[in-house]
């Protein structure tokens, strides 16, 4: 089966969809996930490979990339819906420096 | 490998391109020079909102920016255009460029008596500097003149996955064969300046550097506003990208695997080979 994702190093926990995903799809990375998408994708967003909690970081290029603002479930559609930027931040007082 | 042409310039240095350069020195000779680079096949116009009412650093910073403009070996040849009362005055920008030995000349639209005679006068001197382009002819040069500047646009999760990579390996390669290559989009570094940092030549220079990313940081802080939806754009979050780190992370791939050895604040020359 054609890779539907790419995972970018080892210690991600989220995939990169390279086509749009439907929701139930199997993710299929070098190997078969065992992971569905629990909701549609679209192409170039990201997705869940494992549980996130809340406040965990979110690990893409093997570096964080931000943390997850409420429980993520595997499969589900990771974004500005779930995942903030720490960077940056001059709206948040004592922001990261 | 086929080899390198270019054009040879008296300063030494060596240009792609062969462009002449009509240069705006303030915001009111914007259309003045536009009008001038219009009527001379191959003519670049280069305006921009600024030359007026500045002082200190400020006006400083776009002299050298135009200077290094004109200077740009790209550039054959260069006119400057001026309205006469300007802080970037015309003259002056006009002589700094000449430093370089290519011809320059400049037109001030107060000296020529108005508009309408200064597009005259600059299209007349903008012409007899083209004829001149005309003679130049490319001739091979080696990989140590050239200087590659890299960019990204429109970015999406391909550009960390693809485009960027792939830039990458195009700068590891040239920086191999002893060319220069400029990483720039300093914003842009926010989020994996701790990945780049490991690559500083120095430890001097990896500290400069990550008090430089930091400063940049701190000054968009003091806005008191959130960057995301200004970086990342929404064009880039449409294509997936989340957050700036995210979006860093993806970016500094362009600038490939080699070590850097030179940090450049803006228009500033680089003085050293390698990866910048």
């Amino acid at each position: 089966m054609k890779n539907n994702v790419v995972i970018i190093d080892k210690s991600d926990n989220v995939a990169t969809a390279i086509k749009d995903l439907s929701e139930g799809e199997v993710l299929v990375g070098e190997v078969e996930l065992g992971i569905k998408a629990l909701q549609a994708i679209p192409f170039g967003h990201k997705v869940a490979l494992k549980d996130i909690k809340r406040g965990e970081e979110v690990i893409k290029y093997g570096e964080p990339i931000g943390v997850a603002t409420v429980d993520i479930r595997a499969g589900e559609h990771v974004h500005i819906h779930n995942l903030e930027g720490r960077r940056g931040r001059g709206d948040q007082k004592g922001g990261e420096s | 490998m086929s080899e390198l042409l270019g054009y040879w310039r008296p300063d030494g240095q060596v240009g792609i391109r062969n462009h002449l350069a009509i240069i705006s020195s303030v915001v009111c000779a914007n259309r003045g020079t536009e009008l001038i680079a219009e009527a001379v096949p191959g003519a670049v116009p280069i305006i921009h909102q600024h030359g007026c009412a500045q002082i200190g650093a400020d006006m400083e910073m776009v002299f050298r920016t135009l200077e290094g403009t004109g200077k740009n070996p790209n550039v054959g040849a260069a006119l400057v255009v001026g309205l006469g009362c300007e802080s970037v005055d015309a003259e002056t920008l006009a002589s700094r460029i000449a430093e370089s030995e290519k011809p320059v000349d400049f037109v001030s639209i107060q000296k020529s008596g108005g508009t309408l005679r200064a597009i005259e006068e600059g299209i007349r001197k903008a012409k007899n500097m083209a004829q001149l382009l005309w003679k130049n002819e490319r001739e091979p040069f080696g990989w140590d003149k050239l200087i590659l500047g890299t960019e990204c646009g429109g970015s999406d999760t391909t550009s960390g996955l693809a485009a960027n990579p792939a830039t990458g390996r195009v700068a590891d390669r040239v920086v191999e064969l002893g060319g220069t290559v400029i990483l720039s989009e300093t914003t842009e570094i926010i989020g994996a300046e701790h990945v780049m940092a490991r690559r500083a030549a120095t430890p001097e220079l990896a500290e400069k550097f990550l008090e430089l990313i930091d400063q940049v940081e701190k000054r968009y802080m003091r806005l008191g506003v959130d960057f995301r939806g200004g970086n990342p754009a929404p064009g880039n979050i449409k294509g997936g990208l989340t957050t700036l780190e995210e979006k860093s992370l993806g970016a500094i791939h362009k600038a490939g695997t080699s070590i850097f050895h030179e940090l450049l604040d803006y228009a500033q020359r680089p003085t050293k080979k390698g990866w910048l």
